[in-house]
């Protein structure tokens, strides 16, 4: 510090040093007592709003951070496929050529699994989100993989009987005390079966077996049978011959097996193998096409930044993010909609509620009541029926259709389209919004004396100067308030929307209750929310700019 | 003090009555979801009714079949389902078994077989889509109209849609792709069995969509099966697709002046699904109200109470007449031969794969 004056501050802590803290009755430093007294009023307000607190982060917050997680997460892909994602890694997508025969042996594997965990058909369907015909092609070689590892079954088990047997499998496979845990539990139902542990030399002599018997006794112990006696997986007989071609060393082994194993290392070599690219084209052609492989690959990461391309119309290619094709555009459009329509139903509740407000405000206590009670009918009808409604009055042989023919101002064969388009959801809203934007006026207007407008008449304003300049401003706060208040119900409307609509009046919303409730496409739901708050979010920073939170009020 | 009390005796007896509620889930009551209305009516009278007096089993309602899928994989999500069988489209049945949600059936193990012996597989045949879906009826997306404003000549072909010149005024189709595609193909000239090849390929889908952008403006697209029916009582519409059970209940049981087409009508499946995951106990008694639900007898019992064909080979002699209007239920079946000269089977796998795709194109459309 340059300048030599000390403030107050500085002056009580040179002081303090001079004579030492400044003490309590208790005879404690004051600072330190006032602290602690500060200290337990908070926390004691603390623990007041605790349960709100608990109440908002369990049931509001956390559902919202984890819907809205899944607009990035993508973890489904690389946990079906493990081994495929590791090997495709190093495949070039613009070579031109398929990947190479290690990717398709792994596939084998993979799907193997899958399958037998029935993930198969779920990562097929995510996919297909992004390339059409995924899901067949899934839930197709779902049925075949089984019998694609037969073939190494059957020539093991035509060797020799003895790996035809699940109790000689888990007695080769396991450790010495996962075996005699294993028989101390003894299928006991209300004890639960020890976790698989592999013996350690044939985990470091045949380590793909070891893994993949592994998974097999996890998904065994998973569904409750015995690892023990279950008979193994086909792919795990594949595996133990890539194991054994390999040229995997089982010479040093002994104990259960031992013998078995090197009777199968000399045979091997006479093995019929399995071409799995070949096997798996003829499953379906699909399988050696470049995009296919291409959409795994772009897709093999933990967190996509897919969906939230997919919600601004864009698509993932070879050569980054690009628009999608004009035929498939929907979403920005759908979202400038969303808003112009917000704004359109904010500007007519502000018209049609700002008299009605007025009125409300300066009538006597009793008649306001009275109106106010017909004000919030609506509010207290369930929405379905207030738009079902509308649907019989506006439809084209509804009530306002035919007054207006029995009136003779529209000819019969040419009845207005009051519904089904963006006229039908504007006056719909209008209507359902409408008290959201007369309570908050209404509260507003109520406070402000009406004696400044007769001060303005005696000062010689007219009718509308005293309006527009000492009235209306003061109102602007109520109008503010209800502004915010229709303009984000709006925003976020869908029943309405979807009832009265038709195909020129729905919302962003509706798209995203299509993709929660009918494709099960989550992911795109979340991203297309995200960005619906975010923009809700934008606009409310953009108002208190502008307008100033603090010029809104809810209340008197 | 009082108060305290009060709460304290109140909180005790709510626990109470929870843990009891629970328990007697756990014993007695079963939780069935369907679609609600009439045909919710005909489940309850042809299954529910009867297997509750068997069994003493309490059979809870639940309307809820047209979110099953988002609310079962929610359900899942959190570890807690509520359901024991649930009803739904074919459709959903595929996409439910494959995101691992339902449970895999073995039809001749765990489905009656028909009374003459024929296993539960064959009774069935081709109806057991997929691997979880336990079929119940048989129901047909078809197109009713209006019989007053369709002058001396009304439509025999589902082409009449597509005739704005011959049958002016609006139509009411589905807001979405499925069988507006097929039909507007069929009416541009593509031959049946063509129709989901040429569906397959993206100059297939624009042609599909310019046959339907000739009638764009005259269409008013639905998206709840009690749409078409109410549009077509109010005269809003001079013709639209809907389910042929709704127009069955216009045409006879309201008396309407309302025709129905039966030419392409799309058969699609209703059926069960039994949810993964349930307990033990709770699996075994949802499998043992399947078993009865879905025998010969009890599903030829629905169809006195709505006109949705019996999925079972066996159980169509035994289609008898309706519960109250004592008419002869057989020519109002979908299935019934004279009404069955012309469908089209809902192809499922097509759908589950392009389904997405398609919608994506079809909204855009819509939109523009």
């Amino acid at each position: 510090m340059t300048d030599s004056a000390m403030t107050p501050d500085e002056h009580r802590r040179a002081d303090e040093a001079a004579t030492g803290p400044m003490l309590a009755a208790d005879g404690r430093p004051l600072k330190a007592s006032l602290n602690r007294a500060l200290r337990r009023q908070k926390l004691r307000a603390m623990m007041l709003i605790a349960p709100l607190l608990i109440f908002v982060l369990v049931t509001f917050i956390a559902p919202i951070a984890d819907m809205l997680f899944r607009s990035i997460e993508n973890q489904i892909v690389s946990d079906t496929l493990p081994r495929t994602t590791t090997e495709l890694a190093e495949w070039d997508a613009n070579s031109g050529d398929i990947p190479p025969p290690e990717v398709f042996h792994a596939l084998f594997k993979d799907m193997f699994i899958a399958t037998e965990r029935k993930a198969h058909t779920r990562l097929g369907s995510r996919l297909n989100y992004e390339l059409t015909g995924v899901s067949s092609l899934f839930r197709k070689s779902g049925r075949r993989v089984d019998d694609m590892g037969e073939v190494y079954q059957d020539q093991f088990e035509d060797l020799n009987g003895f790996w035809k047997d699940g109790e000689n499998w888990s007695a080769m496979m396991g450790s010495g005390s996962w075996l005699s845990a294993m028989g101390d539990w003894n299928g006991n139902k209300d004890a639960a079966q020890p976790i698989f542990e592999a013996r350690g030399d044939i985990a470091s002599t045949l380590p793909e077996t070891t893994a993949i018997y592994s998974e097999f006794a996890s998904f065994v112990l998973s569904e409750e049978d015995n690892v023990l006696t279950e008979d193994p997986w086909a792919v795990v007989y594949a595996a133990l011959y890539d194991d054994l071609a390999n040229g995997a060393d089982v010479s040093g082994l002994s104990g259960n097996g031992a013998a078995e194993l090197q009777e199968a290392a000399a045979a091997v070599a006479a093995f019929e193998t399995v071409d799995f690219t070949a096997a798996f084209a003829d499953v379906d052609e699909d399988w050696h096409s470049i995009q296919v492989w291409e959409t795994i690959q772009t897709y093999s990461p933990n967190f996509t930044s897919g969906y939230f391309l997919n919600a601004v119309d864009m698509q993932k290619s070879p050569d980054g993010p690009e628009m999608r094709p004009e035929n498939q555009r929907l979403h920005i459009m759908l979202f400038g909609r969303t808003m112009f329509m917000s704004l359109v139903i904010t500007f007519s509740c502000i018209l049609l509620g700002y008299p009605v407000a007025w009125i409300l405000a300066n009538l006597p206590a009793r008649t306001a009541n009275l109106l106010m009670i017909l004000v919030l009918l609506p509010f207290w009808t369930s929405l379905l029926v207030r738009t079902s409604a509308w649907k019989v009055m506006l439809q084209q042989q509804g009530v306002v259709n035919d007054t207006l023919v029995w009136l003779g101002i529209v000819a019969d064969d040419s009845r207005l389209a009051l519904i089904n388009n963006q006229t039908g959801t504007i006056i719909a809203m209008t209507h359902i919004l409408l008290p959201f934007m007369i309570l908050p006026l209404y509260s507003v207007m109520k406070t402000i004396p009406p004696s400044y407008l007769r001060a303005a008449k005696s000062l010689g304003a007219t009718n509308w100067t005293a309006f527009w300049r000492v009235y209306f401003p003061q109102s602007v706060p109520g109008i503010g308030a209800g502004s915010i208040l229709v303009f984000i119900l709006a925003i976020g409307y869908y029943i309405t929307p979807e009832i009265v609509g038709g195909t020129t009046g729905t919302f962003i919303s509706n798209r995203i209750a299509y993709h929660i409730s009918s494709s099960l496409n989550w992911g795109l739901a979340a991203a297309l929310g995200a960005i619906l708050l975010a923009v809700v979010l934008g606009l409310y920073w953009a108002y208190d700019k502008i307008v100033g939170i603090d010029n809104v009020k809810l209340g008197g | 003090m009082k108060l305290t009390k009060t709460l304290l005796a109140t909180t005790a007896l709510t626990v109470a009555a929870g843990m009891a509620s629970a328990d007697g889930h756990m014993a007695s009551e079963m939780t069935i979801v369907s679609w609600g209305g009439a045909y919710s009516n005909s489940q309850q009278q042809a299954y529910h009714n009867p297997y509750m007096e068997k069994t003493g089993v309490k059979i809870i309602n639940d309307e809820s079949s047209a979110e099953a899928v988002s609310k079962l994989r929610a359900m899942n999500e959190a570890g807690n389902i509520t359901w024991d069988v649930v009803d739904v489209v074919a459709a959903d049945a595929l996409r439910l078994c494959d995101e691992g949600l339902a449970m895999e059936i073995d039809a001749d193990e765990m489905l009656a077989p028909a009374p003459d012996g024929t296993p539960a597989s064959e009774d069935f045949g081709d109806l057991l889509v997929g691997d979880c879906f336990i079929p119940q009826i048989v129901y047909s997306t078809t197109v009713g109209y209006r019989t007053d404003m369709v002058g001396d000549t009304p439509p025999t072909s589902i082409c009449a849609l597509f005739d704005t010149e011959a049958y002016p005024g609006k139509r009411a189709l589905e807001k979405r792709p499925i069988n507006n595609m097929e039909w507007a193909l069929l009416c541009d000239g593509v031959a049946k069995d063509d129709v989901y090849d040429v569906l397959e390929t993206a100059e297939g889908q624009q042609q599909a969509l310019d046959k339907l952008n000739t009638i764009k403006d005259d269409v008013i697209w639905w998206s709840a099966g009690a749409d078409t029916p109410q549009l077509l009582a109010d005269g809003e519409i001079v013709m639209g697709s809907t389910y042929n059970g709704r127009l069955f209940s216009v045409i006879e049981e309201q008396k309407q002046p309302v025709g129905m087409l039966w030419d392409a009508q799309v058969f699609d499946l209703d059926g069960w699904i039994i949810p993964a995951g349930l307990s033990d106990e709770r699996k075994a008694r949802a499998l043992d109200y399947v078993y009865f639900a879905t025998d010969t007898q009890r599903l030829a019992d629905q169809s006195k109470y709505i006109s949705y064909g019996p999925a079972r080979l066996s159980s169509a002699p035994l289609v008898g007449k309706h519960a109250e209007l004592g008419i002869d239920m057989a020519p109002h079946m979908p299935t019934d031969p004279e009404n069955a000269k012309n469908t089209f089977l809902y192809n499922y796998e097509f759908w589950a794969d392009y389904r997405d795709d398609i919608d994506a194109k079809f909204q855009a459309w819509l939109a523009q």
